[in-house]
């Protein structure tokens, strides 16, 4: 099966390209709605990923909420507060420089533990009858996070209809 | 296994491949006699008014605030509703408080006037 | 089989290009931007690890997903509400730039 795994190779530096590109565009971009369709290619991207990894379930969540919902979400705050990305104004502030330097310094460290830890690893993990699983042991095991989604969602709702209304 | 999604990706390549060529092709070859009026932005037949570039309304904020918050319950409706034959009055009961709890939200919103447009 | 590293390299980027948005940037929309880019990255991680490493319980072996999908749940909730601020921000001060709401900066 050596072209499944090539293949296999191929489709992950692509999405990875796709993701990695698209968060570069969204957090470079002086545009706001530009850079917002550059975070909808970098969730694609991550969708994909998570496909690659077998993941389908979160994969198809990705999608649906990610790119369907929050995406929308952060176009609609970005067209009710115009004026600021018109101007010419720089869209980085001062301190960029510093930040660029704690981001490669943070990823230096990220990249050490990666390559240097033993992770205690398995067969890779696939699950024929996933969402089955996932339900089963969402009213079992994590019931009570399972719950708990629900007052985080209800207050969530109150508290955004309370402070964007006018 | 990821090597199944090749149909898929197959499929990508092809309908990518066919939208380009379809554009170029009809750049290329087709005639072109630009107007004021073939040049104006396509808003469905409407002659389109005013700059798309002004604020929007709140209106538009609250109703996706309030399609996201109900978008989410899918994740934990559809793993619960594969397997809501199996898990018997338990499954039914814990899905119902999680029902019940957002209920009140919607209600909330509901008499707060969310869904009103005007 | 693609090793783990590489996934945890790929989040990795992301997370520090997330970082860096929301440290560099001056729009509050687009700080949140970035902290959603690295709530995407946390969630290949859990996925990544889901799927190499062995779990610690025969019970938990959904748990990399199952954490994802609440990430996801989080984060939206996290969103919906972040942006709501960011609006009522706006109507009171007529900005969304981060360095001109300093009310309580010394």
């Amino acid at each position: 099966m050596l072209t499944s795994q090539f293949l296999t190779y191929v489709a992950f530096f692509v999405l990875s390209a796709i993701a990695l590109i698209g968060a570069f565009l969204a957090v470079t971009l002086r545009n706001l709605v530009r850079a917002a369709l550059g975070l909808i290619l970098s969730f694609m991207g991550v969708a994909g990923i998570y496909f690659v990894l077998e993941a389908e379930f979160v994969a198809i969540v990705q999608v649906i909420i990610y790119i369907g919902a929050i995406s929308v979400l952060i176009l609609f705050a970005i067209m009710l507060t115009r004026g600021l990305m018109t101007s010419a104004a720089s869209t980085q502030n001062s301190q960029w420089i510093g930040a660029a330097f704690v981001g490669m310094l943070m990823f230096a460290v990220l990249f050490f533990v990666a390559i240097t830890t033993n992770w205690p690893l398995a067969q890779p993990h696939t699950i024929s009858d996933l969402i089955p699983r996932l339900g089963a042991d969402l009213v079992t095991t994590y019931l009570l996070p399972f719950e708990a989604v629900s007052l985080l969602l209800l207050a969530a709702l109150i508290g955004a209809i309370v402070i964007a209304r006018e | 296994m990821p090597i199944d999604y090749l149909p898929i990706l197959v499929m990508v390549v092809v309908v990518v491949a066919f939208a380009a060529i379809a554009l170029t092709l009809s750049s290329l070859t087709g005639p072109r006699h630009p107007t004021a009026a073939k040049l104006e932005p396509y808003e469905s037949g409407m002659p389109p008014f005013g700059s798309a570039r002004r604020r929007i309304s709140i209106k538009y904020y609250l109703t996706a605030v309030l399609f996201i918050l109900f978008d989410i319950e899918i994740i934990f409706f559809y793993p619960w509703a594969v397997l809501f034959r199996q898990l018997k009055l338990f499954g039914l009961v814990e899905m119902g408080v999680f029902v019940l709890i957002l209920l009140i939200g919607y209600v909330y919103v509901w008499r707060k006037g969310g869904f009103n447009w005007d | 089989m693609i090793p783990l590293q590489f996934y945890l390299i790929v989040a990795a980027i992301l997370f520090c290009l997330g970082l860096f948005g929301a440290l560099a940037r001056r729009n509050a929309v687009a700080i949140l931007m970035g902290i959603e880019l690295m709530l995407n990255a946390v969630n290949i991680n859990l996925v990544a690890f889901w799927r190499y490493v062995k779990p610690a319980a025969p019970t938990m072996d959904l748990a990399g997903q199952i954490f994802a999908l609440f990430v996801v749940t989080l984060a939206a909730a996290e969103a919906a509400i972040g942006l709501a601020l960011i609006i009522a921000i706006y109507r009171s001060r007529d900005t969304v730039n981060v360095e001109d709401v300093d009310l309580m900066k010394w």
